[in-house]
């Protein structure tokens, strides 16, 4: 085209990016890309092929890991979790700052290299996921200089495993190590098998950043090398990022094990858009939403619901914006959209429209011109599915955006909850009573305000439901590769004999279970004999079952007055809780001698640490604020602790008082509702709580109450999908099965093994604390950008 | 010129459903800067046709006739021919007008004759537009008299910041009247309406009112032609397309001086209004110093070697 044709035609042209110096790089690696284990770097003999996805032309060959390899990158990193948690903070500190600015130094490399190796544009990576990526580095440098200050309780936890997804290859690399290492952790990470190149090319970076050998271990390899990692023993944590079907075998192969663990899963997001948004601004939003990153994006926001009155102006406009789409090279820098990852993601992209289609949506698709080679597809939109739809349900992972309309904000939230999922949401709306009420209201652990697919190391980063748990980035992010210093080693609780048991005839009680507020014979209509330290029968409890448990599950599910409490009311109500207790003070101790046989001292013990628990989270109750963060745009993002919702609780033997009380006062007062199977063995100390309860103005349905067996009770609560989170404190056997029945729903789990659960010491970290809250709450993180 | 607008009758309502906001706008604007490029000849054709279109201006009060004919025999030629030679550029190009004060239109429409380079007067007390609005009215009539086939018009400022939409109406409706078979077109004067909001309401109005163009600034506001505000004021030419099938120009005026930032408006301007905006009928540069900077990066492209700017023949 000439100079005067152009000037009449106004057309772009090609803007191709330079990558002759990356291909240099792939040549000199012609015989096979190696593990990067202890500072060495390790042929393997299984090799798999990498592609580029736009083109189809071979990179490389990347190394396969073996069992054997993954023991040695594990002995490796263990061996330098000694030098490298022993670096004071600045010397860690000063290590990541070298990285961030290496990365920083090589960052269009990575990012060309980035592009051949995943498909996605060269203006994301270029733009996006490098710098974000040296961000990343950057702001944890920051937190390795103040970790001992920040956190004076925490120490790091040891080696950690890492496994990270092929859409974002070296975003999710930084977003897995930085933390890590700032904690003083050492990793063995395994990118994903297809996008290996850039975590190769970080392991030289390391190398050449001098960091000390085995602190980052890149094991390359596939499905089965990342199964080694997940079941070592000598791993401490894993952190994940990936398919919500892996994450929850990740969870099912961990549970039990003591394994800290963090989840990244997937997504079925909503993009809420009110009537009286700025459209225009809501169409570019979806445009960062759906169609970055071709839509491979945990957060993607995938499902539009739309104000029914604006819907038909606002899919004009989706429509017309996508007119001037452009699709292809992904080096070219004038792309839209680049390549989808591979052959197999793209026929399961073609595959679920087909089927979406099929059940009756109607498809519309961009006229784009796509390349003729490569694995690439059009921008599509996705109208009148229903919401059994496979497109609305369904994590796609592609460019298909599914539309829905509602008519009022309850609707919206109605619809936006209405899924498995619960990573992101996107609001949008002028109003903004209306945006912060509907932030609040959708299940989600981030939220964007007329913003969307925003990211930085400052907040917080991660999902709730089925979209996993734990958070990435922030302060929150920290506390993940952080674990509790052991205080005063645990004090075994003697069990001495009472002298005698007083033989005196009382009224006989019933004791029932209590659900919905109110007194429940159990559903079977049985009840068990319950038994002293010294096997005297002491009184009976109700034998609950999995009916009993259904009821109150739901007692609690129902309750929804609880979370929205002021935290003030939730502290009064603790306190009422602790006053109406220390009425009954001679009751409760004379009963704990009589039951478990301890002396009168520690029966006393027990009980005043069971009230001043109470005050404990009492007080913290409106003092476990969130935070503000401050990512570089203008912007206010609220780290808001909000209630994990439903929490069973599974309480031990072990003081069976003080015990219920610790796991109950902290679920309680974050605004949860609890469902508390109490110590098998002593169940009567819940029994008579209840009475307590009732006389302290708890909601119904906040605390429910149900005795029976631990297995046939915990199983249920486990498998219980409206269950949210999962306490169990049982023996470890019975926290692995509960842990691996949680899988299903990926509900939290907090277990014995995991913290510091020490109970009969007063010392601020021994069976109470922020732990215990932390637990007991999820961080959303709300983006509000501002400006007029 | 693009044929006349009409306007349509004032209607409130599509006053008050306006939303801006703007921190999507500028994220818009921010990333559109890394979403296009041109490179090449590709980029060297786009700056041909930025300087097609600009209004070439001179809005001084020590402006004289010698100064006029120069700025205008540069608008007849505004790059050197050599040049575009070496560009292989086959057409006769010139600048979209001339931008003067009343006084100087006459100088300029006989500086200009035979070049088919339109006159444009500004008008109405520009830059305040304070004075008598029967003078304002006369002023129009005068310049139109005097040869202007465009009038830049400067907007009661005192309507917008006081939310009386129907006032502005009125009075853009006398200027439109009075301009006659010139074209209007209608500064906004947006470095001093307040907010994003404000400066969309009053596109909207002036479009209603039958404005030709909607122009950002007089040029001597201490904010003027940006980006941001660009794209906001055409997405409401874009929405009054959309409703009315009646087709507004635009021109960012004041503060455009180099050719990197006059592509990224026209990047934008194909973007968002499409490529049926990328001529002079329907946009405009109001704009001085950006020629010298354009023909410095033609030269570049041509010679591949960094050109000063007093190689090139002064406007």
């Amino acid at each position: 085209m000439n100079i005067t044709e152009i000037f009449n035609n106004m057309s772009y042209g090609d803007a191709p990016e330079a990558a002759d110096y990356v291909h240099k790089w792939l040549a000199k690696h012609k015989e096979g890309f190696k593990l990067y284990s202890g500072g060495k770097w390790i042929q393997t003999g299984a090799k798999i092929p990498s592609y580029n996805p736009a083109t189809g032309e071979k990179l490389g060959d990347i190394a396969a890991a073996s069992k054997e390899d993954v023991d040695r990158a594990v002995k490796d990193a263990a061996a330098a979790h000694k030098i490298w948690s022993a670096l004071s903070d600045h010397a860690r500190a000063k290590h990541l700052y070298r990285l961030t600015r290496l990365i920083q130094k090589t960052a269009r490399f990575i990012a060309v290299l980035e592009t051949l190796d995943n498909g996605k544009t060269i203006r994301e990576t270029r733009d996006i996921d490098i710098p974000l990526a040296a961000r990343h580095f950057s702001h944890h440098a920051g937190w390795a200089q103040i970790a001992s200050s920040e956190f004076p309780d925490h120490h790091s936890i040891g080696v950690v495993g890492q496994i990270i997804p092929w859409n974002f290859p070296f975003l999710m690399l930084a977003w897995k190590i930085a933390p890590a290492l700032a904690a003083g952790n050492t990793v063995v990470l395994k990118p994903a098998e297809s996008t290996s190149l850039t975590a190769v090319f970080f392991a030289e970076l390391c190398e050449e950043a001098g960091l000390p050998a085995g602190v980052v271990n890149i094991i390359t390899g596939a499905g089965d090398t990342g199964s080694f990692i997940v079941n070592h023993k000598d791993i401490k944590k894993i952190a994940f990022t990936g398919s919500t079907a892996v994450g929850k075998n990740i969870r099912r192969a961990t549970a039990g094990t003591g394994k800290k663990l963090t989840l990244e899963l997937g997504g079925k997001s909503p993009f809420i858009v009110f009537d009286d948004a700025d459209l225009d601004a809501a169409v570019e939003g979806l445009v960062d939403a759906i169609w970055f990153n071709q839509g491979q994006v945990c957060c993607a926001g995938s499902r539009l619901l739309v104000e029914e009155s604006v819907e038909e102006r606002l899919i004009e406009k989706i429509k017309a914006r996508l007119k001037n789409f452009k699709i292809g090279s992904p080096l070219d820098k004038s792309m839209d959209m680049g390549a989808i990852i591979d052959q197999k993601q793209l026929r399961r992209i073609q595959d679920m429209v087909k089927a979406g289609q099929e059940e009756g949506a109607e498809i519309w698709q961009a006229d784009c011109t796509l390349p003729e080679k490569g694995c690439f597809y059009p921008p599509t939109l996705v109208t009148g599915a229903g919401s059994d739809n496979i497109l609305m349900r369904e994590e796609i992972f592609g460019p298909v955006l599914t539309v829905m309309s509602f008519r009022s904000v309850s609707e919206a939230v109605l619809l936006a909850n209405n899924t498995l999922y619960g990573l992101s949401a996107s609001i949008y709306s002028e109003n903004i009573n209306r945006a912060l009420e509907c932030s609040n209201m959708v299940k989600a652990g981030i939220v964007w305000v007329n913003t969307t697919n925003q990211f930085d190391a400052a907040c917080g980063f991660g999902g709730v439901k089925e979209s996993g748990f734990g958070r990435e980035g922030a302060k929150e992010g920290m506390y993940e590769y952080l674990t509790l210093k052991s205080g005063a080693a645990a004090k075994a609780v003697k069990s001495k004999s009472s002298k005698n048991s007083k033989n005196v005839i009382g009224i006989d009680r019933t004791a029932k279970n209590y659900v919905g507020g109110k007194q429940a014979r159990p559903d079977g209509g049985n009840t068990v004999l319950v038994h002293a330290h010294d096997g005297r029968a002491v009184g009976r409890v109700g034998e609950g079952s999995r009916k009993d448990i259904r009821n109150a599950v739901e007692a609690a599910v129902k309750q929804t007055s609880w979370a929205a409490e002021t935290a003030y009311n939730r502290a009064q109500i603790l306190y009422y809780i602790a006053e109406n207790l220390s009425v009954r003070a001679d009751e409760f101790i004379r009963k704990l001698v009589d039951y478990t046989g301890v002396s009168e001292t520690a029966a006393r013990e027990e009980f005043d640490l069971s009230i001043s628990r109470l005050f404990t989270y009492a007080a913290w109750a409106d003092k476990f604020d969130g935070l503000v963060h401050t990512p570089p745009v203008k912007n206010v993002v609220l780290a808001v602790n909000e209630p994990v919702g439903v929490v069973g609780i599974i309480c031990p033997d072990e003081m069976p008082l003080l015990s219920f009380v610790s796991l109950i006062a902290p679920v309680l007062a974050m605004g949860n509702r609890a469902v508390v199977v109490p110590s098998e063995a002593y169940p009567l100390f819940a029994t008579d709580f209840y009475q307590i309860l009732d006389t302290s103005d708890l909601p119904a349905g906040a605390l429910n109450i149900i005795t029976g067996s631990y297995d046939a009770l915990g199983s249920t609560l486990a498998s219980h999908d409206g269950v949210d989170a999962l306490w169990c404190f049982t023996d470890q056997e019975k926290a692995a099965k509960i842990e691996e029945l949680s899988a299903d729903n990926l509900k939290r789990t907090f277990v014995k093994n995991t913290i510091n659960w020490t109970l009969s010491s007063n010392a601020s970290n021994s069976g109470q604390g922020t732990e215990y809250l932390r637990a007991a709450t999820s961080v959303k993180n709300i983006w509000l950008p501002y400006g007029d | 010129m693009n044929k006349q607008v009409t306007g349509i009758p004032f209607n409130q309502a599509w006053i008050d459903e306006i939303r801006i906001n703007l921190s999507a706008a500028l994220r818009r604007v921010d990333t559109l800067k890394s979403r296009r490029t041109v490179k090449k000849t590709h980029q060297a054709a786009w700056l041909l046709k930025a300087v097609s279109m600009i209004d070439l201006t001179t809005l001084s009060g020590d402006d004289t006739q010698g100064r006029v004919r120069r700025l205008c025999l540069k608008a007849a030629n505004p790059v050197r021919k050599d040049i575009l030679q070496a560009l292989g550029f086959e057409q006769k190009l010139t600048t979209g007008a001339v931008c003067v004060y009343h006084e100087m239109i006459a100088p300029a429409v006989k500086a200009l004759e035979g070049t088919g380079i339109p006159v444009a007067a500004v008008s109405t007390g520009f830059p305040a537009g304070l004075s008598p609005f029967k003078l304002r009215l006369e002023e129009i009539k005068a310049s139109v008299q005097e040869g202007a086939s465009e009038i830049d018009i400067v907007i009661s400022r005192r309507h917008v910041l006081t939310g009386n939409w129907a006032l502005l109406y009125d009075e853009l409706c006398a200027f439109k009247e009075a301009c006659g078979d010139a074209h209007m077109k209608s500064i906004l004067a947006v470095g001093q309406l307040g907010s994003m909001t404000k400066v969309a309401k009053a596109s909207m109005t002036a479009m209603m009112a039958g404005s030709d163009f909607i122009k950002t600034s007089t040029g001597m506001e201490a904010v003027n032609a940006t980006l941001p505000v660009s794209l906001i004021m055409i997405r409401m030419i874009r929405e009054f397309y959309q409703r009315t099938g009646q087709k507004v120009g635009y021109k960012p005026a004041g503060g455009i001086s180099q050719a990197k930032d006059a592509l990224h408006y026209l990047i934008m301007i194909k973007e968002e209004l499409g490529e049926g905006w990328l001529n002079p009928e329907y946009f405009r540069f109001g704009a001085s110093s950006l020629l010298n900077d354009i023909e410095r990066q033609l030269e570049h492209h041509v010679t591949g070697r960094y050109s000063a700017s007093y190689r090139h023949p002064l406007a």
